[in-house]
């Protein structure tokens, strides 16, 4: 049977290939090879990077979303996430130039801009995620003699997680893509590679930040996809 | 059994507050199904509500087997009180085992204990639990979901049941069949039970007793059958309909009107026997039977008036039977669809069990004692 | 007060800037518009060769814009156009897709099937149904795949500043080099407001061209 997933990967397969054939045709796999330990030490930086702020992008999002969905917080939640929509439009480049503008150079700036990139999307669909699960679950789950935080842990939660997920991924796409910008504001990273490469008009060393760049975005987006599919349950999982 | 005495819920609005449920009293003994029935907005299911807390009352109490519930935690209190919503509100996330066993698990109960009860309430209600239990809510027709949605209301085995609407999302047939597997596993479990309803027919047939709420006021507490023969106002007797009195019909059964010493005869008997029997009766007519008593052929007792020799020579073939068992709507629909005035039952053998006749349908119909309305609940309960 | 000074004195730079950066966004993502339109209806025809087509432009949508800018310098360079304006309208063309192509796709396969029946039913060629039913009631989710392909692409126009793209990342660029926290906040406050400018526009835009019978 022709399955597109499996035609998908072997076009990856092919454009990887073809991305090989024209670093060797070009005679650029060399140099790329030179850069090796700038490559593994900066790769560490970048993913250190990404992981902190990305998860504390979570662990702050995800609360954040759910107290803003809670019955509680009703009529000032709605103002609230016009103004994190308003926040999601704000380019990255702008975000990291502002943090900084409040923070000077270093690890923390970057680490902040790329928390607060990451942040938005988390709330934001943890919170749309929690308002969607219908409120017949919750009478029911109510009418069960659940408790709120057993409703929170037990049905709200399970049934919004493939929303979250999907904020999460978004999240640590918009992460990923934006940290190669630490390097501008000294958070050092594979940005380091590319632009100085761009300024040099270095295409080896270029090559050597952006290939290894792109192919970390893929990856996180590939394993977050998993995530999706795996942690969610079957019930309400789309993707399977 | 439930009591609520004095329930009141008043709700504050911008237009001032209104009063959802007002005073109401009532006692659902153990064992029963009480069918709250109203148009909507009044007030039944706010009634509903108030008993597992869903709606704090304002004021009133509630008491389930002689206990005052106000004194209870209420998640306690709602864990020991099975709910039933018309949306069903199974978890989509778990599967249907884990539906089942959410309960059982909050008070307490071992896995492998929890489990087993999934497994024997499924299949009380006719679903295989090697094939059902680990499937998700989303892979059952919403037939099977209802189901399940009942059973995990049963699954701690609570002695009192909440259905708000339980079946109002289905098809008719398959509510219909829904119904009557409710009403059999209701005769093993003698839960009590209270029903939100806004159909009267569902009513007629689930209820042991029917609240009608108008206003947040119950304007009749009664069997069913004496509020479709008896409304007790203007207003309930608008809401059953003006074919209330066939309605009652679903209520009886031949048996409560059959004339069981209706005369019978063997083919052979002599005419001039059998004319004495036939005029002896009523109905003018005498049914022929078999050696085995299954009922065969009739004669009138005009035919037979002046005749001589064996009754057999004027017998004419029987256009129907009913089984003695059905409701009088389907056995009168029998002698309207056969143009006849009366109409020979038989038992689940086939053996003759006497006569019903419209006369003696109307006579009941008409018949105004409480006696018949608790022979005709109890036939209904043996016969579902 | 400093800031408002540096406004003054480079209003007619900014200004520049500033239709740099939406000629850049508006010519990519207007060939999008182009490209993506007839891809996203093309492959309603064909489930697989949908799937295989969302999944390219998303795999292209995950790679970061200056390691994507990064890729194509070097090809590009080959006929002399590494650096500049070229890259930075092929990225952005290359970003839109996704969110184009989805929205053209999604929204064309929802239409009611009942509503395709019954155009069927009136004699319209599959053409004719296309273009009298199908489109016009796509056109604003369409459209709402414009409007985040746009509000995406400014941001990544303001990275393009640093191939040489121009546009009000220029700003930022400088400002951060220069360490002059003046032209890092006009530029970075200028892009932010650019992109919340272009979203609302285009949500107006979005409401504008939805048939009247198909607001609630």
């Amino acid at each position: 049977m022709f399955s597109a997933k499996d035609f998908s990967r072997k076009l990856q397969l092919l454009a990887m290939l073809f991305i090989g054939f024209y670093i060797s045709w070009s005679g650029l796999y060399d140099e790329i090879a030179t850069y090796w330990e700038d490559i593994v030490y900066l790769t560490q930086q970048h993913i250190f990077l990404v992981a902190t702020s990305g998860l504390a992008a979570i662990l702050i999002g995800v609360p954040v979303g759910i107290w803003l969905s809670r019955p509680a917080m009703e009529r000032s939640a709605e103002a609230i996430m016009q103004v994190f929509n308003i926040g999601t439009t704000i380019p990255t480049l702008a975000v990291i130039a502002l943090s900084m503008t409040i923070l000077g150079i270093g690890f923390a700036p970057a680490f902040f801009g790329l928390f607060v990139a990451s942040l938005l999307p988390i709330v934001r669909n943890t919170f749309t995620g929690l308002l969607a699960v219908p409120d017949h679950l919750l009478e029911a789950a109510t009418g069960m003699g659940m408790t709120p935080l057993q409703i929170l842990i037990h049905v709200e939660l399970p049934n919004a997680l493939y929303v979250i997920l999907s904020g999460i991924r978004t999240a640590l796409a918009i992460n990923v893509g934006t940290a190669p910008l630490a390097f501008l504001i000294g958070g050092g990273g594979l940005g380091e590679l590319i632009f100085t490469g761009i300024d040099l008009m270095e295409t080896g060393m270029l090559l050597a930040g952006a290939i290894p760049t792109a192919m970390l975005a893929v990856t996180v987006d590939f394993l977050t996809g998993q995530g999706q599919f795996y942690f969610v349950s079957r019930g309400v999982n789309p993707l399977r | 059994m439930i009591q609520l005495e004095d329930l009141t819920k008043t709700f504050s609005t911008p237009n001032g507050p209104v009063v959802a449920a007002d005073k109401v009293n009532m006692t659902v003994p153990t064992g029963e199904i009480c069918v709250l029935l109203g148009p909507s907005g009044c007030g039944k299911t706010t009634a509903l509500k108030m008993i597992n807390r869903l709606i704090m009352p304002t004021s009133g109490r509630i008491y389930i087997n002689g206990e005052d519930t106000t004194q209870l935690n209420k998640f306690e209190l709602r864990r020991r009180i099975g709910y039933v919503i018309q949306q069903i509100g199974l978890f989509p996330n778990m599967t249907i085992e884990e539906n089942i066993c959410v309960v059982p698990k909050m008070l307490g109960w071992d896995a492998k204990k929890a489990k087993e009860r999934a497994a024997e309430l499924t299949d009380l209600v006719g679903l295989d639990p090697h094939q059902f239990l680990h499937r998700f809510p989303k892979e059952l027709s919403g037939g099977q979901q209802q189901r399940i949605g009942v059973i995990r209301a049963l699954a701690a085995d609570p002695p009192v049941m909440l259905m708000d609407e339980p079946f109002g999302a289905i098809d008719p047939i398959n509510r219909e069949i829904i119904q009557n597997e409710f009403l059999k596993m209701q005769e093993v479990l003698k839960k009590t039970i209270i029903f939100v309803s806004h159909d009267i027919d569902e009513a007629v047939k689930m209820a042991d007793k029917i609240a009608i709420f108008r206003g947040g006021k119950i304007e009749q507490y009664d069997s069913p059958s004496q509020v479709l023969a008896h409304p007790a106002n203007p207003f309930v007797a608008d809401f059953v309909g003006s074919d209330r009195t066939l309605k009652r019909l679903r209520l009886l059964t031949a048996v409560d009107v059959r004339d069981i010493d209706a005369p019978v005869a063997s083919m052979q008997a002599s005419v001039e026997e059998v004319l004495v029997s036939a005029k002896s009766h009523a109905n003018r007519i005498v049914v022929l039977i078999d050696a085995d008593r299954h009922p065969v052929a009739y004669v009138t007792a005009d035919e037979l008036s002046g005749a001589t020799g064996v009754v057999s020579d004027f017998a004419h073939d029987l256009p129907t039977t009913v089984p003695v068992g059905a409701d009088l709507r389907a056995v009168v629909s029998e002698m309207l669809s056969h143009d006849t005035m009366w109409i020979t039952c038989v038992d689940e053998r086939g053996h003759f069990a006497g006569v019903v006749t419209q006369p003696a349908v109307t006579a009941a119909l008409g018949q105004k004692s409480s006696s018949v309305r608790d022979q005709a609940t109890d036939a209904r309960l043996a016969n579902v | 007060m400093d800031i408002l000074v540096f406004i003054q004195n480079n209003i007619w730079a900014i200004a520049n800037m500033t239709m740099e950066h939406i000629s850049v966004v508006g010519v990519a993502v207007g060939l999008a518009i182009l490209t993506g339109v007839p891809l996203g209806i093309a492959i309603t025809q064909n489930r697989v060769a949908a799937d295989i087509v969302l999944y390219v432009a998303s795999i292209v949508v995950t790679i970061p814009s200056i390691a994507l800018f990064g890729l194509l310098i070097p090809v590009l360079s080959i006929i002399n156009q590494g650096i500049g304006w070229l890259p930075a309208v092929i990225a952005i063309l290359l970003y839109s897709q996704l969110p184009i192509i989805r929205n053209t796709y999604t929204a064309i396969t929802n239409v009611d099937p009942a509503l395709r029946e019954a155009a069927r039913g009136m004699g319209m060629t599959p053409f004719q149904r296309l273009l009298k039913v199908e489109i016009p009631i796509a056109i604003p989710v369409i459209m709402a795949g414009v409007r985040t392909a746009v509000v995406m692409n400014i941001g990544v126009a303001a990275i393009a500043a640093y191939i040489g793209a121009g546009g009000l990342g220029l700003l930022i660029s400088r400002g951060i080099s220069q360490t002059d926290p003046r032209q890092l906040i006009v530029g970075a406050v200028a892009v932010s407001l650019l992109a919340i400018v272009a979203d609302w526009v285009l949500l107006k835009a979005q409401k504008f061209l939805t048939p009247a019978g198909l607001t609630r």
